[in-house]
């Protein structure tokens, strides 16, 4: 086994090195970022296209290798280019001092500007943070604007409303569901040509850059990489991809003569009000420093799992006495539901409970997230109360019917109460299942531990510490539930199978 | 009148017929035992008294309330057949989640609706009776079957059922109980109350009960007094 390994291991090493030797570069990306940074070529959707791939493409030419392009989400680009998956992350990937600190990262080579957008209609009244107090402002996680917009929460009181991807911001923008969008002028373009309802506010909040990042074992082709990059801004190539994806403005010249001038160029654009980005932070201290929100989070997610669970109970009841004692229409009606709920991924629900509802019914998220984790349950659920209901001895049935009770009367008096005892050690152990379930509701816009977990450890570039505290929390809350289980088992649970 | 009257009962199990026209009464004050080998029918009769086995056929008459062939009875039909008729079950069926006293009082509270206290007075004082008043608080499990058998009947008694079926009520006793239950069932059977008790127990039977149903395949073979000789 352990021999097995070490081939496999070593198998793994040798390709990369043979990637390397063979004159490959591997690029890594967010595909999904979409265009203009990279999205698949709709003439041959095994290739990608947009400014990034470009730019890829420029400096795999100067190094004299071939450009292989390797799909990553966003927010893993860094520990992934930390293990080697690529040599260099091209993704609309911004500076700051964490990344500086923990990799080998190029000179900038795009300038951009954090810009609201909000509805046509807001367009006089939110112009600024101040205007926006107690609103819900979205953003993308693990961005320089999900920062700003942190420190806008405490300054101005806004509420973050983080996404995982930049095109549902707007869409929700559009229907109302937040107020504005605080995103690069980039993406805010892209968003406001897809939502005619929208408009962006020419208030500039802050400025960043585009970098590429290597690991730091790579620091002699990052330079490398560097002094190709200066040539592309000194002969004008990057101009000319800049300009062709409808990118090109004054701001760049500025900082490619800022760069040229042998200044690192990384960071504090001219003119911007970018406040002064903090020194980099050891690992401690930033986890620290994310505390307090953790636990917020963490308090969401037990919130989230408790309120999900009893719609959970709740609707499995419904559903598994329906198909104890309905009719047949009824049942059958039941079962599909029950096989549509339990044959379908949660995420897809959850996506539909959100997002493809959008034009019926603006659910507001967390109002989704319970119903989408509490009827997904509540199919499971129901499958062990049917099982319950029946294992109660059905001699206990008929003595209820020669004493005279009616059937609500049974099943509240002497059938659901002992089922109730079968049930309770699956469902806790669902109850468990659903609190680690509950994460997926960060696809939805809820913040809870895991989501405030991954935007700590892309912060600060490593899952180490973030993972440990984060599983810390987890337990924290699973084990006296599972404990409390084995109580009330032990407690209820006497006699009642004999 | 009969406290009980059954008329030409059959009762089928799809294609196969278990009770052939079975007619027979009872009366006030009388223990009449249905014997007969295993399979012979005695608890289907039982059952179907008791509005638990759809009949195929014939009548069944007790105090003004009536059933027939079709489905079961349910809503008022099934409390004014259970305001009648009380039933104690070979394997007990009590409540596996509540104590003893719980299992006696809690169908006149929600049946009868009578007040709680008064109820559990009355389920003590039966348990009293019944010689397991000390057990009033033990949950069925941690009966021995005697207890149980006895808490059954307690249960059954506590709705004051004009007529009480008991399904083989000494298969799980010792014969020192056995004799015990004789006295208790004659003891209800003397203050008036009509019992029906499907039984293999030949002692029981010459112990207590008035008169005794032979069943053989389904159908009464003979009918007698019971008494030493039968």
């Amino acid at each position: 086994m352990k021999r097995g390994f070490v081939v496999v291991v070593c198998g793994l090493f040798s390709a990369s090195l043979a990637a390397q030797e063979s004159g490959v570069l591997r690029f890594g990306g967010d595909a999904e970022g979409g265009a203009p940074f990279m999205e698949a070529d709709p003439n041959d959707t095994s290739r990608v296209v947009g400014f990034e791939v470009d730019i890829a493409a420029l400096l795999a030419a100067g190094l004299g290798r071939a450009p292989r392009f390797v799909q990553v989400g966003f927010s893993n680009l860094d520990p992934a280019v930390e293990r080697g998956d690529f040599d260099i992350g091209m993704s609309g990937i911004e500076d700051n001092p964490g990344r500086r600190a923990r990799l080998a990262v190029t000179v900038p080579y795009y300038e951009f500007r954090e810009i609201l957008t909000v509805r046509r209609a807001d367009a006089a009244r939110f112009r600024t943070f101040a205007d926006l107090r107690g609103r819900r402002v979205a953003t993308l996680g693990a961005t320089g604007a999900a920062e700003i917009l942190d420190r806008a929460r405490v300054e101005h009181g806004v509420e973050p409303v983080i996404y995982e991807d930049d095109v549902h911001p707007y869409t929700d923008l559009a229907v109302g569901r937040v107020d504005a969008v605080l995103l690069d002028a980039v993406l805010a373009e892209r968003g406001v040509r897809r939502n005619a309802s929208l408009a962006n506010q020419p208030t500039d909040l802050g400025a960043g850059h585009y970098v590429g990042i290597l690991a730091p074992r790579d620091a002699a082709l990052r330079d490398r990489v560097d002094g190709l990059l200066r040539d592309a801004m000194r002969d004008g190539r990057l101009q000319a991809i800049f300009t062709r994806w409808g990118m090109w403005n004054a701001d760049q010249p500025r900082l490619y003569a800022r760069v040229l001038a042998g200044s690192s160029g990384s960071l504090g654009a001219e003119g911007s009000k970018d406040p002064p980005l903090r020194t980099p932070e050891s690992a401690a201290a930033a986890t620290l420093r994310y505390l307090p929100a953790l636990f917020r989070a963490a308090l969401i997610t037990l919130v989230l799992s408790c309120v999900s669970m009893l719609l959970a109970v709740a609707s499995g009841m419904v559903i598994a006495i329906g198909r104890v004692y309905g009719g047949g229409l009824l049942r059958a009606a039941l079962t599909g539901w029950v096989e549509l709920v339990r044959g379908t991924p949660l995420l897809l629900q959850l996506f539909v409970l959100y997002f493809g509802l959008e034009a019926f019914v603006r659910l507001p998220a967390l109002v989704a997230a319970v119903l989408g984790l509490g009827l997904n349950y509540g199919a499971y659920e129901s499958e062990i109360y049917r099982g319950a209901l029946q294992a109660v001895a059905p001699g206990q049935l008929e003595a209820a019917r020669t004493l005279g009770f009616t059937t609500w009367q049974t099943l509240r008096l002497v059938r659901g109460p002992q089922a109730f005892k079968f049930a309770l050690a699956p469902m806790t152990n669902d109850f468990v299942a659903l609190l680690k379930d509950s994460s997926l509701v960060s696809m939805i816009t809820v913040v809870e531990l895991t989501k405030q977990t991954q935007i700590l450890a892309a912060n600060i570039g490593s899952w180490f510490l973030p993972g440990l505290v984060c599983a810390a929390m987890y337990l924290a809350l699973s084990l006296p539930l599972a404990r409390l289980a084995r109580r009330l088992e032990r407690r209820w649970g006497a006699g009642i199978h004999a | 009148m009969s406290a009980l009257a059954v008329r030409d009962l059959r009762v089928a199990r799809g294609e196969r017929v278990v009770v052939h026209q079975v007619s027979f009464d009872a009366q006030p004050g009388e223990l009449l035992a249905l014997m007969g080998a295993s399979g012979s029918g005695k608890t289907t009769i039982l059952r179907a008294i008791a509005g638990l086995e759809p009949m195929a056929a014939g009548t069944i008459e007790t105090g003004g309330v009536r059933l027939g062939p079709g489905p079961l009875p349910h809503g008022a039909a099934l409390r004014a057949l259970h305001a009648r008729i009380g039933m104690v079950f070979q394997f007990h069926n009590l409540f596996a989640h509540l104590t003893a006293v719980h299992n006696v009082w809690l169908a006149p509270v929600h049946v009868r609706g009578e007040a709680r206290a008064s109820a559990e007075r009355t389920a003590r004082r039966l348990l009293d009776e019944l010689g397991v008043g000390g057990r009033a608080e033990a949950r069925p499990h941690e009966l021995s079957g005697g207890e149980a058998q006895r808490v059954a009947i307690a249960r059954a008694l506590a709705m004051d059922p004009p007529v009480l079926l008991l399904d083989e009520p000494t298969a799980s006793l010792d014969p020192e109980r056995r004799a015990e239950l004789a006295r208790t069932v004659r003891t209800l059977v003397e203050g008036g109350r009509t019992v029906l008790a499907a039984t293999h127990d030949a002692d029981f039977v010459r112990g207590c009960a008035d008169r005794v149903l032979l069943l053989e395949a389904g159908r009464i073979a003979r009918e007698g007094s019971a008494g030493p000789g039968e």
